[in-house]
């Protein structure tokens, strides 16, 4: 480490530094700088924002495309990384010292052709559900480990009086995390589900395990769990809800720890979370989703400069800037980062899943190059009673086809 | 397309020697540079990428396989459908209240230059920003409209989240704020035809509905064709309002062939997007140019 910072000490010049919009991105990334720039009195860094989403693909494709990218710049690891044509567009960061620090786990997800092209932005995540402590101890409720105990538990608060689960469809894509976030009790179901669905073998219509995820959604909307708002509701709406006990539930990524950390920081200790349930109360285990990272153009004019960046933010100085600017939201794949000893509760409840001895296993984008596109629509649809379960997976096989020839795939 | 090209060479004989003589050739070729850069660059580049699978960064070329696909999407006849109703019904009510209001905004009512101003207000916001204020108003528990029904006792629908309303909920958005420039359109239409008609129709004694009947109403079959033909390109078309109101959902309830094709480039799938924009471009001559040779024939009867 010592080395590393005498010789960002020397560094000078210019770089860019492209960021999404939302608020943890732009904060942490403007921490980043500020630190960065004040330890280099002779550099200086240009920060870019960009929308997230389908438009900031987008963005991001047509900027590489046109040499016209960002020197630094942050985007999705796994299937969307692949889709970025690595070997032709960013910088190889394989052997940069920084990279002995860094999980393989993280490496093999924003690798290709041989090199390693990224450095984690971000803590690993869970995918699960968040659910209201207080709720939970006024009604005393178990942490459900199957799916049963989990439905058991809703119908209690709805026999309360309260929101079971709470969905937010106003933002589709939050509407896909029930058929997502199981994952772990498809693959404990299926090992070889992964291998099959990118090889053309196996379907989610046809899969009983995969199938399970489009009827856990079904369920929960026939059971009337969902809050009265669902279809126009979004995201902030869906962590104040969970965070203040208005409903009990909420199915999410674990970056939400973030988000309700900044809007209702009152409440950020009233927040638990657990793993999905599958069917088996014996295997209970966590769907975990890789951090997304930062990458280096192969445009950039000041390569030294831009890995000596990259460096800082995967050090663990870099770690405890973050946890500084926005909170500590999981565990880092980067050797020496700690989290803080006040962790969320949310955020402590998560750990032990990735601990020694843990049950996890990685959502389906990072073991297959194929996500379909239409698949938030076609939960919107299933969560809302349009379209039946069976009829969405079928849905969604054909979606998924389409992705698949046009990624050029073998046996599609 | 067609129908304006043979126009064009139609009149080109008789403009030929004026033309001539009031300007050289090389006066038009800025205007010609310009348009080649501009329009005919990138219509014969989108005719080629549409046979490509195309990730910006590389293409190749698969044929009209994109265009098989996109007729296999599943929700493009939904879409086909949708984007006809809302066409349809987004220019018929502009047709019927954009008389009605220019009627009465030519007769002798009180205020009423204010009232042409009001009725004209909303064609000068922005779309997305009418379509965000209207998904707030829309909101099924908290919008300003439900909450109004709430209070005379009417529990509202869910206008943008229930499948059956929300490409309805969007059109009625599109016709409030498209109305102003329809009214407009008929007003000046209105004032044009002379009043000998309205005078002549007063000795014969014709009531005021009869006046509206068989004076108004075919004397005005020009400004009708005018609005008819711009809302219906502009509902065919139509995809600001949609996206910014819907997204084509719940689901797919309210996609058009606009977002079909646009949520097909977000998911970056190019060459696939191009193909379906020949295809809207197809679809809107097919219909539109019989609809205007139709409308133009009926007013040469006149």
């Amino acid at each position: 480490m010592l080395t590393a910072s005498a010789v960002n000490a020397q560094q000078s010049g210019n770089l860019s530094f492209l960021v999404d919009n939302g608020p943890q991105s732009v904060a942490v990334a403007e921490a980043w700088v500020a630190a960065f720039t004040e330890q280099n009195p002779d550099v200086s860094i240009d920060m870019e924002i960009r929308p997230g989403g389908g438009d900031g693909d987008n963005i991001v494709k047509t900027r590489l495309a046109t040499g016209s990218m960002a020197d630094v710049f942050f985007y999705n690891s796994g299937s969307l990384f692949q889709a970025l044509n690595p070997t032709q567009n960013l910088l190889p960061l394989t052997n940069e010292p920084f990279q002995a620090n860094i999980q393989d786990s993280f490496k093999s997800v924003v690798s290709a052709g041989g090199e390693v092209y990224g450095a984690p932005f971000a803590p690993a995540m869970g995918g699960g559900i968040f659910y209201n402590k207080p709720l939970y101890e006024e009604l005393g409720l178990e942490i459900p480990k199957s799916w049963d105990e989990f439905m058991a538990n809703n119908e209690k608060i709805k026999a309360a009086g309260k929101t079971a689960v709470i969905q937010t469809y106003g933002e589709t894509w939050t509407s896909q995390l029930f058929v997502l976030a199981d994952f772990y009790n498809v693959l404990a179901a299926e090992p070889d589900f992964a291998e099959k669905y990118t090889n053309n073998e196996a379907k989610f219509a046809t899969s009983p395990a995969a199938l399970r995820g489009f009827e856990k959604l079904q369920e929960v909307f026939e059971a009337g769990y969902l809050n009265a708002d669902f279809g126009a509701a979004t995201y902030p709406d869906g962590l104040r809800m969970v965070a203040t006990g208005e409903g009990a539930h909420y199915p999410m990524l674990t970056f939400g720890i973030g988000a309700i950390q900044e809007t209702v920081p009152d409440h950020i200790n009233d927040v638990g979370f657990f793993a999905q349930p599958g069917d088996s109360a014996d295997s209970n285990g966590l769907t975990t989703w890789m951090p997304d990272s930062i990458y280096v153009a192969k445009s950039t004019a000041n390569p030294d400069l831009a890995k000596a960046f990259v460096a800082f933010i995967a050090s663990p100085e870099g770690c405890d800037i973050r946890n500084e600017a926005v909170g500590a939201t999981g565990p880092y794949m980067i050797a020496g980062c700690e989290l803080p000893a006040d962790v969320p509760p949310a955020v402590s409840d998560m750990l032990p899943y990735f601990q020694e001895g843990g049950n996890n296993a990685p959502a389906l984008e990072f073991l297959s190059p194929i996500k379909g596109p239409a698949l938030e629509q076609i939960t919107v649809e299933v969560g809302s009673g349009i379209r039946s379960a069976a009829d969405g997976a079928a849905l969604y096989d054909e979606d998924v086809r389409k992705q698949a020839q046009q990624l050029g795939l073998a046996g599609w | 397309m067609t129908a304006t090209t043979l126009g064009a060479t139609g009149v080109v004989p008789a403009l030929k020697t004026r033309r001539r003589s009031a300007y050289p050739g090389w006066f038009f070729l800025p205007a010609a540079i310009i348009y080649s850069v501009l329009f005919l660059a990138p219509t014969f580049a989108s005719l080629y990428f549409s046979l490509t699978r195309w990730t910006l960064f590389d293409a190749t070329f698969i044929g009209l396989d994109n265009f098989a696909q996109f007729f296999r999407e599943p929700f493009l006849i939904q879409g086909l459908v949708n984007t006809i109703v809302y066409a349809v019904v987004t220019s018929g009510l502009k047709v019927i209240l954009g008389m009605a209001l220019a009627v009465m905004l030519t007769s002798q009512i009180v205020a009423r230059g204010y009232l042409r101003s009001v009725i004209f207000f909303p064609v000068l916001v922005s779309t997305v920003g009418v379509g965000i204020t209207f998904t707030v108003l829309m909101h099924p528990t908290a919008g300003a409209i439900n909450e109004t029904l709430a209070m005379i006792g009417i529990k509202g629908p869910g206008w943008l989240v229930d499948p059956r309303l929300a490409l309805y909920s969007v059109a009625m958005v599109d016709v409030w704020k498209g109305v102003g420039l329809a009214t407009v359109i008929y007003i000046a239409g209105l004032v044009a035809i002379p009043r000998d008609y309205y005078e002549a129709a007063r000795i014969d004694g014709a009531t005021k509905w009869q006046n509206f009947i068989y004076v108004t109403l075919p004397l005005s079959r020009p400004a009708t064709a005018t609005v008819i033909t711009l809302s219906f390109i502009g509902g065919l078309r139509t995809f600001d309002l949609i996206w910014a109101m819907t997204k084509g959902g719940p689901g797919f309830a309210s996609d058009t062939v606009a977002s079909v094709i646009y949520k097909q480039y977000q998911a970056g799938f190019y060459g696939l997007s191009t193909a379906g924009n020949v295809v809207l471009f197809v679809l809107i001559g097919i219909l539109v140019v019989p609809l205007t040779m139709f409308l133009n024939r009926k007013q040469g009867h006149e």
